[in-house]
């Protein structure tokens, strides 16, 4: 319990490093890229729990991004104004749950408000998650994977050939998040700092329940599960109930750091929906050690950082493509698998005492 | 797209020009599908790479045929592509002993996407294509009314003649019978004195030169270019389900059924949803019947997914 909390507290502590770090070397514009990462980092630890803790692989998980993404942009941009006489429309606008603004050309712009729209892509994740996880999740090995980068593929083409959500080029426009009085998800250069660390935390706090998640019951039913599904039937453990739920929170993860993304880039495209960028959350998550939250964590802050600065340049892909080979070939279990923080402290703290003892 | 000379006759005709242009594509997807089984039986694993295949095919051909005449183009891409094939089994999958599943699906996407970053850094995204082998683009041949290309009777010919040969293979010579035989019980195999390893490299040499040789016979209709593997690969893989892994025969008919199902999509959805069409029959198929369609469940509860 006190290391769990003692990690979150070191990671905070990371955050708050990284953004002096940035001020005092007067590289503050760092942060855009690393407030990015945070999103994606909550997109990775959903993954990881699903890949590592409940054994089952996704390739289309950036389907489920983009469906978050595509929701919240599609109704904090789309004009309602025309239908502003009605008495409908009226009553949503006086509750709040339709907002007003001045478009470019100085009419009036009146879209969903985005907590709103917000609900409404995370209840349509929750429906396709569950939709297609039932039968998805009877799969196994290479038909688990084909079918979910099926899924990823086909989601990837719908904005593509749906004029609605701007085919290639996607849908621009997006204002800021108001998430609580005074706190705003927006890209304004103003609001970068307070931006950081509003994502850090929401990256924090998703870790926080994936973490308590883990410790519990859930969590060793899915251990069960993921070392022998059905040895763990066997025990009693409803095994497809604890997938399809695990499936699900994941999507939600990965839904909810579309919508964040969209509304703190102003945007999405049909690129955030590619079968790469869900192979490239795959990778991250290999390489942080499967069932590692901490590694995977970590992993994704380092890997999208340098991705989104361009440090890959033209070789982005070829990057992810080589750890993921790499990883598999020398390393299955991860690179930082579970124990080798342990094992590294064990080695650690052995040596001091053994020159303590003559 | 297809070079469909639309006729203006009644509406039997189109039935038949869509009839034809889906039995092309289909001849395709079957190519990429016998790709797949031809590894699957040999190992166990499916090979995402195997839509990189067809594209290095259809890529190298184009670039060889800048200075070497159509068919010695045609040949030396195909054998670069075998190369290549012999390269990844050598270099990433020999030496692993028993691997998961999952290490392998993950292994050969990350080939998939080396793959791809190579042809992306050499070709560049411009679009290609060989000639066509006879005739011309605007050419086309008149069967009873219906127009075909020639280069359709190309693909289709080379299709078949692809089938048959492979299927002479593993039935009439020493080398195919060693492969089916370490398919059907690899120890087995091996008691019998069969290098099974050797098998392996060679299943992923003629899955390469199947690819390769349908790359380069449909360029011309198709075009290629440096991500052209991927949607190959997935409506190979549909149709390998489709016909039930592992069998060849079964993969040549349900090519033709996505063939000409996709074919005729057109007629109902807009072209930009063309791709969903295989995949929700993928996805269909997956969760209603894996063992494929001519496929018995029985037998497909006894492999490893």
């Amino acid at each position: 319990m006190a290391r769990r909390y003692s990690m979150v507290a070191a990671f905070a502590g990371l955050i708050v490093a990284i953004q002096l770090a940035t001020h005092f070397m007067d590289a503050s514009y760092h942060l855009t890229q690393l407030t990015m990462t945070a999103y994606y980092s909550l997109l990775i630890i959903g993954l990881c729990m699903l890949i590592g803790y409940a054994g089952q692989i996704s390739l289309g998980h950036a389907g489920f991004f983009a469906i978050g993404g595509y929701v919240s942009a599609f109704l904090t941009t789309h004009n309602l104004s025309s239908y502003k006489g009605g008495a409908f429309a009226s009553f949503l606008k006086k509750s709040g749950a339709l907002v007003g603004r001045p478009d470019i050309y100085g009419g009036e712009l009146l879209t969903v408000h985005p907590l709103l729209a917000c609900v409404a892509a995370i209840l349509l994740t929750v429906l396709i998650a569950y939709l297609i996880g039932g039968p998805v999740l009877k799969l196994k090995g290479h038909y688990l994977a084909m079918a979910t980068l099926g899924f990823g593929i086909i989601i990837y083409r719908i904005p593509l050939g749906t004029t609605f959500l701007g085919a290639a080029d996607g849908i621009s426009d997006v204002p800021g998040f108001p998430l609580a009085p005074g706190v705003v998800i927006s890209g304004a250069s103003s609001l970068r700092v307070p931006n950081y660390y509003l994502a850090w935390g929401l990256v924090i706090l998703g870790m926080a329940l994936l973490l308590n998640l883990v410790q519990s019951r859930v969590g060793r039913a899915l251990a069960a599960l993921h070392g022998a599904e059905d040895a763990a039937g066997a025990m009693g453990i409803p095994t497809a109930r604890y997938k399809l739920n695990t499936f699900v929170l994941s999507a939600v993860f990965a839904s909810l750091a579309g919508v964040f993304l969209t509304h703190y880039n102003g945007g999405i495209g049909p690129s955030e929906a590619s079968v790469m960028k869900s192979v490239r959350y795959v990778a991250i998550v290999a390489i942080g050690g499967m069932a590692n939250l901490w590694g995977a964590l970590l992993m994704s802050l380092v890997l999208n950082y340098l991705s989104l600065r361009g440090y890959f340049g033209t070789y982005d892909d070829t990057v992810f493509g080589a750890i993921l080979i790499l990883i598999m070939l020398f390393a299955p279990d991860g690179l930082l698998r579970r124990h080798l923080f342990t094992d590294l402290k064990r080695l650690v703290s052995r040596e001091p005492a053994d020159e303590e003892a003559p | 797209m297809l070079p469909i000379v639309w006729g203006k006759e009644p509406k039997l005709e189109f039935f038949f020009q869509y009839l034809v242009a889906g039995i092309t594509y289909g001849t395709i997807y079957a190519i990429v599908a016998i790709g797949f089984n031809i590894i699957y039986n040999a190992t166990g694993i499916i090979n995402f790479a195997q839509g990189e295949f067809v594209m290095l095919g259809g890529m190298t051909a184009v670039t060889l045929n800048q200075f070497l005449p159509l068919p010695l183009a045609i040949l030396g891409a195909v054998v670069i592509t075998m190369i290549v094939g012999a390269v990844i089994e050598i270099v990433f999958i020999r030496w692993l002993h028993k691997p998961s599943v999952l290490r392998m699906v993950i292994i050969t996407i990350g080939i998939s996407i080396l793959i791809r970053e190579t042809a992306l850094h050499i070709w560049g995204e411009s679009v290609r294509a060989l000639p066509y082998f006879t005739g011309s683009s605007t050419s086309s041949i008149n069967l009873g009314g219906v127009y075909i290309s020639s280069q359709i009777l190309w693909v289709v010919g080379v299709g078949a003649l692809a089938v048959a040969a492979l299927s002479g293979f593993f039935n009439l010579t020493m080398l195919g019978r060693q492969m089916r035989a370490c398919s059907a019980n690899r120890d087995a195999a091996r008691l019998c004195g069969i290098d099974a390893g050797n098998m392996v490299t060679l299943s992923f040499v003629l899955s390469a030169a199947i690819g390769a040789i349908g790359g380069a016979v449909v360029c011309p209709i198709t075009y290629v270019q440096y991500d052209s593997g991927t949607p190959l690969a997935i409506k190979g893989f549909t149709v390998a389900i489709l016909g039930g892994l592992g069998n060849s025969t079964a993969a040549v008919g349900a090519g033709m059924i996505l063939g000409i199902l996709e074919s005729f999509s057109i007629w109902v959805l807009p072209t930009a949803y063309k791709e969903a069409i295989s995949i929700a029959i993928l996805l269909l198929i997956l969760f209603v019947k894996p063992s494929g369609l001519f496929g018995s469940a029985e037998a497909a509860r006894l492999k490893e997914f």
